[in-house]
């Protein structure tokens, strides 16, 4: 038996069990054909992260290679616009690469080169992990192949030439809704048939066991980051967490740490779309039923007949019908609240953090400023706030300028 | 006995091999599917597995991903693949066998289904992804409505997991042929002749083999030591190609049929 993921070296845990469900959700659903690959893999990371020396080789190369520990930093003009909150940011734009991603696709690739695997192959949406996987390919020298929607090739084509330019070979998925679920759809389907030779590096807390929780694990560097940082500069806890949820890794990799402190309130800010009506928004967690796609049983955005239904948001990295299994039951039991940010108020967010801060944001993270910006009117002066920016904006630029009517658009 | 048993029963004392023959549910509409299930079952189809469509087939090719797409295009659901099968059931005993992806059977809550399912004349359930790790849940409803459990073995399981997997399944083994998604072109690197030694050590269940299998001499090569060959991407192609009709989809049937009965 291999040891329960708690004995691995997590700090705070809500699990999985040691078969990878968190409560009712999680777990392993995927055919026969994947089952002892998801085994091997979860052996091989419950013995790395048992090694010192990998988790010597992760920080030496997260260090100087990705820019950690990103800096935590006091949006003072942002907090005054807002009402005279104290909002601290946890600078993962600032990581190699634009992105939190990194710190995941680092990880698994270190794990799948102890593995023996030749080839890297990812799922993305906005491009970020996709640009994170094919950077560590070339770090580590493995083959790397992305897969992703269509639709995203065209509104993210920034990332398609960072990936190339990079080695990696990116293929457009034309099938169901040409978007990140099936972009993993058929990252699945490469994965099954090239198994001996391949590693899957899933880039966010979603998927079957063991990736929600070896993606988390390595995540959680932000939210034991930003903890010290914050105890050091503010002696205190944050009153507020808030994070973007797509799958949710940056989400979970901010929350985890603070799990054990019940004086932190914790906010999942969803991607709201146009609206509420289905197929026009992302969010899974307040307005999903319990279901299982790409491996794990979760909160899913489906029909009455169990199909699952198009997504929409203007970010790509949010653009997905479910989430990690982990955040739907720390949902469900009430840990984790969900709010929603449409389109427009993330662009809203987006300019105002340029205006405030000069920083552009990734318009995923800008969903998490919406939501900060709805929640303020309702919180106290001085309400100390940590919110993660999990990513930059350079990529949003084109797509932000045409929506606002800017010009100087893709020639 | 249930109806699978029996049929493999028969078979084997006449000394052939069954064809076990795929077609999605619902493509290109479900009045289709019924008039070919019943020619296939005419043509000499043994056992029938009715995919139920899904929007995400994540073990599937572009074959049946597209066929899945047609039949949710027209509206199909599983409660309209249930009347299928009982549609079917006036005309014929041919076993069926629904499968599926886990979602829509989950959506249907797994006790409406396993009665609907029994009372329809469903023979067993295929979840492609219920690994055994998973199977408890619906396997505690299934069982007593008299379904049986059909359960993949893929060239990647280890000697543990398939002593696991012939603990837990009936009606028969469904062998996967290739590390793969359904049709892929055939392995030939892969021992199925082996494997099928391996697993007759463990059990008397009955072994079908498939994904990739799509020729008379496929079917019979990949057979040899079998109870039976699943056609499935071979059949759907001709019903796409020829708009559901049932003529093309019998003659593939015979000739398969032929083969394997050593006709």
């Amino acid at each position: 038996m291999t040891p329960r993921p708690a004995e691995a070296g997590a700090s705070v845990s809500t699990g999985p069990d040691a078969r990878g469900h968190f409560g009712l959700f999680g777990g392993r659903y995927v055919a026969e054909t994947l089952m002892p690959a998801l085994i091997e893999l979860e052996a091989a990371f419950t013995r790395a992260w048992q090694d010192p020396a990998f988790h010597q080789e992760l920080e030496s190369l997260a260090r100087d290679y990705v820019g950690r520990p990103t800096p935590l930093y006091r949006g003072r003009r942002l907090g005054e616009a807002l009402g005279g909150l104290r909002v601290f940011l946890k600078r993962e734009d600032l990581c190699h690469t634009g992105a939190h991603k990194i710190n995941n696709a680092l990880g698994q690739a270190l794990l799948a080169r102890r593995m023996g695997k030749r080839r890297l192959i990812a799922e993305t949406g906005a491009g970020q992990h996709g640009v994170a996987t094919a950077t560590v390919a070339a770090l580590l020298g493995f083959a790397c192949e992305v897969f992703m929607g269509a639709e995203d090739t065209a509104r993210q084509a920034l990332n398609v030439v960072r990936m190339r330019l990079l080695g990696a070979r990116v293929t457009p998925v034309e099938a169901g809704s040409r978007t990140l679920k099936d972009a993993m759809n058929e990252a699945l389907r490469d994965w099954t048939t090239h198994l001996a030779t391949t590693h899957y590096l899933i880039g966010t807390v979603a998927g079957p066991h063991p990736y929600p929780w070896l993606v988390r694990e390595l995540q959680a560097v932000i939210g034991r980051e930003a903890r010290a940082q914050l105890l050091q500069v503010e002696g205190r806890l944050p009153d507020l967490l808030v994070a973007c949820v797509g799958g949710g890794s940056n989400a979970l990799g901010l929350f985890h740490p603070f799990l054990g402190d019940p004086g932190v309130r914790m906010v999942a800010a969803e991607a709201g779309g146009r609206g509420l009506q289905p197929g026009a928004h992302a969010a899974s967690l307040s307005a999903g039923q319990a279901g299982v796609l790409h491996g794990s049983r979760t909160l899913l955005l489906q029909d009455a007949d169990g199909q699952i239904l198009p997504t929409h948001s203007i970010a790509p990295g949010l653009d997905y019908p479910g989430v990690g299994p982990e955040l739907s039951a720390l949902v469900a039991g009430g840990r984790v609240q969900v709010e929603r940010a449409t389109d427009e108020e993330s662009l809203a967010a987006f300019q105002q953090l340029a205006s405030t801060e000069g920083i552009l944001p990734a318009l995923e993270s800008a969903h998490a400023l919406a939501v900060l910006a709805r929640l303020a009117p309702r919180l106290a002066p001085d309400t100390l706030v940590l919110l993660n920016l999990s990513g930059r904006g350079d990529k949003d630029v084109p797509l932000v300028a045409d929506t606002l009517g800017l010009g100087a658009g893709p020639p | 006995m249930r109806r699978l048993g029996q049929t493999f029963t028969a078979l084997r004392e006449r000394g052939e091999r069954a064809l076990v023959a795929y077609l999605t549910a619902g493509d290109p509409d479900l009045r289709a599917s019924e008039e070919l299930v019943l020619a296939a079952a005419e043509a000499g189809a043994d056992v029938i597995e009715l995919g139920v469509p899904f929007s995400d087939p994540v073990a599937d090719g572009p074959v049946i991903q597209q066929a899945c797409q047609r039949a949710l295009a027209a509206g199909t659901t599983l409660r309209g693949v249930l009347r299928l099968v009982e549609a079917v059931r006036k005309h014929s005993p041919v076993p069926l066998v629904l499968f599926g992806y886990y979602n829509p059977f989950y959506a249907f809550g797994l006790r409406a289904l396993a009665t609907a399912a029994g009372q329809a004349g469903v023979d067993g359930l295929l979840v492609v992804d219920l690994p055994p790790e998973e199977l408890a849940e619906m396997k505690a409803e299934s069982e007593p409505a008299g379904l049986d459990t059909i359960l993949l073995v893929a060239p990647t399981t280890t000697p543990d997991r398939l002593r696991w997997i012939v603990r837990e399944a009936s009606g028969f083994l469904y062998l996967v042929a290739v590390t793969g998604v359904t049709g892929a072109r055939p392995d030939l690197a892969y021992a199925v002749d082996e494997r099928i030694r391996e697993i007759r050590r463990l059990t008397a269940l009955p072994i079908c083999v498939g994904f990739g299998i799509a020729t008379a001499q496929q079917a019979v090569e990949a057979g040899r030591m079998a109870d039976g060959v699943v056609v499935g991407s071979a059949l759907v192609q001709l019903v796409e190609a020829h708009r559901g009709a049932p003529a093309p989809v019998q003659a593939l049937i015979r000739d398969l049929k032929g083969a394997l009965s050593g006709r």
